[in-house]
């Protein structure tokens, strides 16, 4: 993660109108919801612009180093621009232990990035998660919201392909 | 409709009955929870939908998962007055075929009976024996075998998981059908919440999530309190290897809200909290839907069934924190803030969630419950062992070859749950250990496999009995790498509060990771356990406390490949890379060649039908040669 300074706000135009009604009507401007708030950002924007950021401090009277802590301590919050597809590799104990680590180490190799970074043209970001649940087809990877079960490191290719 | 009262209850209850029981169709139950429909489920479910669109003698349906995951997508078929049926590995090429073949009832084709898993004995669930088995008066089939005596299924006894599989999660009137909300309404209508209280304590129910605090007692502390009262659903399953919640949100999400609204009527609470995993989505989305059907029939709201009692349901996500499972941290994210633990000088039922008193369960404690209302404190106590009542949900997963979800009564030995429902480790490997407890607990060798599943016994051999998570190792893994992967996962977890378990942990993961490199220096082991001692002494929350355990069981029980890293470095399991090569046994190998056409890196050399030759140099030990041997002529040296 950046520094607040250098913290990327990509090219994103940002709908203050929707945000605000999304704050309001779906969260009740409630500052319990603040998590919620932000996850329902990065549904809409694929990552927390810090515009909108701010503009959550503004409407729930939270200081922007709060704002700033929450998005940082949880792990699915991106403060960077992410890829159009998102692929997660599960390193699970049970998919660890059917070989995991290795068939992270093919998607780095194929795609060229590491763990939590975006390729170049913005097609893939690589993201490890600790356990889907579907412990019993390890090793599982998801890419967007499907599944790939019982994945071997030579497969990786053909199934990074299907995504574009 | 708004139900008013058990009567209400009993007409919907009697027609769903029948609906799930003693179809007039052929029903079709396709287990679509996140694990089956990763293998095909939901495929299979559209195909057979549009296949029979025109039938309306076949209906197609969906429920929660069985448990069986190994063997998934599974298919259950029945109807009245014929045997009930499951299928496994129904993916969607196969499904239309199973079905045509049921309707014919004609199993002759081999590709069909090859998919057949067995025949349902008795569907009745654990809470159902007022009512007759409707499979009893039918002729079973020939040679093939009960479902209940299959290995996965003998001997599991299901109380918490007792309608996965056998209800659609979509459902409230199916809920209704297997005696849901009876417990609740019961309890309302005729119990003083002193007396639910104390049916909970005398149950012996001890809290699944972890930690084992017996419900009945945090029910009454924090009744005592005054203030405006919480109920918590921990449902942040984040111990990775476990699935047991997200199964039984996904396939029978009203017993928890069951079992919240019972414990928010024994506690005296009108507002209830499910505080659920980020990863879950489709445990968030069956929820969600099953907390609005139970509004609609009024058991949420205000003045439930006319009563003065209101209570209602607030859903929040996760963030991906696994120190969120930690019920101060729970508490903290649930208020919108950063999950850090507090001290626990002041307890959480007295002052919790926004500083007022709390009660916090998790899924499975919850999902218990009702059953436990309805059958009485002696019955559900008289499962499982004098300190450990009841039964367990585990997940079985790892190198097993049946993985899957089940529930076993308390008190069986590891032994039973690993080689005879699980049947052991796949092909000729050897089992090595099992792993229970998360990163929190630990790993126990062959030699204490006649080990009982209870609190007391787990921790004495330095494990926990954690959230349920079991994962299986073979003479594959490398015991050192899986004390590194546990230290790496708690490392970016801890929240860096309490310098014993962020600098703790951080140096013992540097300690192990040199091992694993080849670094390994004399006094290593020593460092560990001393480091180890210190990190569960002086850690403020449950997170620090027991994160050495990992590191501190695979010392006790696997020290010489300690040493062997260490000493010779040497990892004979084959996961260090620097630590060993592979290499071809002359003798054993063919020269199939099919390692040399897998090989990324064109290491593997040799012509047909002569032994190839490895060349160590060009070699990056990627495995890939290794799992495609089929004569096992590739070696770990």
């Amino acid at each position: 993660m950046g520094e607040v300074s250098t913290q990327n706000n990509g090219d994103e135009e940002i709908d203050y109108l929707e945000l605000d009604q999304m704050i309001e009507k779906e969260f009740d401007g409630n500052k319990e919801n603040l998590i919620m708030i932000l996850q329902a950002i990065q549904r809409r924007y694929n990552y927390l612009p810090k515009a909108t950021l701010l503009y959550v401090s503004e409407k729930l009277d939270l200081p922007y180093s709060k704002i700033y802590e929450v998005s940082t301590f949880y792990s699915t919050f991106s403060l960077e621009p992410r890829g159009k597809n998102i692929v997660s590799i599960c390193l699970g104990t049970a998919c660890h232990v059917r070989g995991g680590e290795r068939v992270k180490e093919q998607i780095e190799k194929t795609l060229d990035i590491k763990d939590g970074e975006t390729t170049p043209d913005k097609r893939y970001t690589l993201e490890s998660v600790r356990c889907i649940g579907c412990c019993s087809l390890g090793p599982v990877i998801k890419i967007n919201e499907d599944m790939h079960g019982r994945i071997k490191p030579d497969q990786i290719e053909t199934v990074l392909n299907q995504y574009e | 409709m708004i139900i008013q009262s058990v009567k209400d209850l009993e007409k919907i209850k009697e027609e769903y009955r029948l609906k799930l029981n003693l179809p007039e169709t052929i029903k079709v139950n396709i287990g679509m929870a996140s694990c089956g429909i990763a293998a095909g489920a939901k495929d299979s479910f559209e195909t057979a939908k549009l296949a029979f669109l025109d039938d309306k003698n076949i209906d197609i349906c969906q429920t929660g998962c069985i448990g069986y995951c190994e063997v998934e997508p599974l298919v259950e078929i029945l109807s009245k007055g014929r045997p009930r049926m499951m299928f496994k590995h129904v993916t969607k090429d196969k499904i239309v075929d199973i079905i045509t073949a049921y309707t014919n009832n004609d199993f002759s084709d081999k590709k069909i009976l090859k998919l057949i898993l067995g025949q349902v004995k008795d569907p009745r669930s654990l809470l159902e024996d007022d009512m007759d088995n409707p499979q009893e008066k039918i002729d079973p089939l020939e040679g093939i075998p009960f479902l209940e005596e299959t290995p996965f299924f003998k001997g599991q006894v299901k109380i918490a998981l007792r309608n996965c599989g056998y209800v659609d999660p979509d459902s409230i009137e199916e809920y209704f059908g297997k005696q849901g909300y009876q417990a609740f309404l019961t309890a309302l209508k005729e119990t003083k919440p002193q007396e639910i209280i104390t049916t909970v304590k005398e149950s012996g129910l001890r809290g699944r999530g972890g930690g084992g605090f017996p419900a009945g007692i945090k029910w009454a502390t924090c009744a005592r309190h005054e203030g405006e009262r919480s109920i918590i659903c921990n449902a942040d399953e984040g111990d990775p290897g476990a699935y047991m919640d997200r199964s039984i949100l996904e396939g029978d999400p009203h017993s928890v809200i069951e079992g919240m609204l019972i414990a928010g009527l024994a506690i005296g609470s009108s507002l209830g909290f499910m505080y659920v995993r980020n990863e879950y989505p489709l445990a968030v989305k069956r929820l969600v839907n099953a907390i609005k059907q139970a509004t609609a029939y009024g058991l949420l709201g205000e003045n439930i069934a006319g009563s003065d009692f209101s209570f209602k349901i607030k859903i929040s996500t996760g963030a991906g924190a696994f120190v969120c499972g930690e019920s101060t941290a729970l508490m903290a994210s649930l208020e919108g803030k950063v999950g850090r633990p507090k001290a626990k000088y002041v307890h959480t039922v007295e002052k919790g969630f926004r500083d007022q008193p709390t009660n916090l369960n998790n899924v499975e404690t919850y999902a218990n419950v009702p059953a436990i209302l309805l059958k009485g404190a002696p019955w559900y106590a008289g499962f499982g062992t004098d300190n450990s009542k009841g039964t367990k949900a585990f997940s079985l997963v790892g190198k097993v070859k049946n993985t899957g979800l089940l529930e076993v009564p308390m008190g069986i030995p590891l032994r039973d749950i690993v080689f005879n429902m699980g049947q052991g480790v796949p092909g000729k490997k050897k089992f090595k250990a099992v792993q229970t407890g998360g990163p929190s607990g630990g790993c126990i060798p062959e030699s204490l496999m006649d080990t009982p599943v209870d609190y007391q016994q787990l921790a004495s051999v330095g494990s926990i009995m954690g959230s349920g998570g079991m994962i299986v190792m073979d003479e594959n893994t490398c015991m050192v790498d899986v004390a590194r992967y546990f230290l790496d996962f708690l490392k970016e977890e801890s929240c860096g509060q309490c310098n014993p378990c962020r600098e703790g942990i951080k140096q013992s993961l540097d300690i192990l990771t040199g091992i694993c490199e080849g670094n390994g220096k004399q006094g290593d082991i020593e460092l560990l356990e001393e480091l180890g001692s210190m990190i569960q002494k002086f850690s403020l929350c449950g997170l620090g406390t027991s994160a050495p355990n990992p590191v501190l069981t695979t010392i006790k029980y696997f020290r010489e490949e300690y040493e062997s890293h260490i000493i010779d470095k040497k990892c004979r399991a084959g996961v260090c890379r620097n630590l060993f090569i592979y290499e071809i046994d002359e003798t054993a190998c063919t020269g199939c060649g099919l390692c040399a056409k897998k090989c990324p890196q064109d290491a593997i050399t040799g012509t047909k039908k002569e032994p190839h030759i490895l060349e160590q140099d060009k070699c990056i030990k990627c495995g890939i040669c290794y799992d495609a041997c089929k004569f096992d002529a590739i070696v770990i040296k």
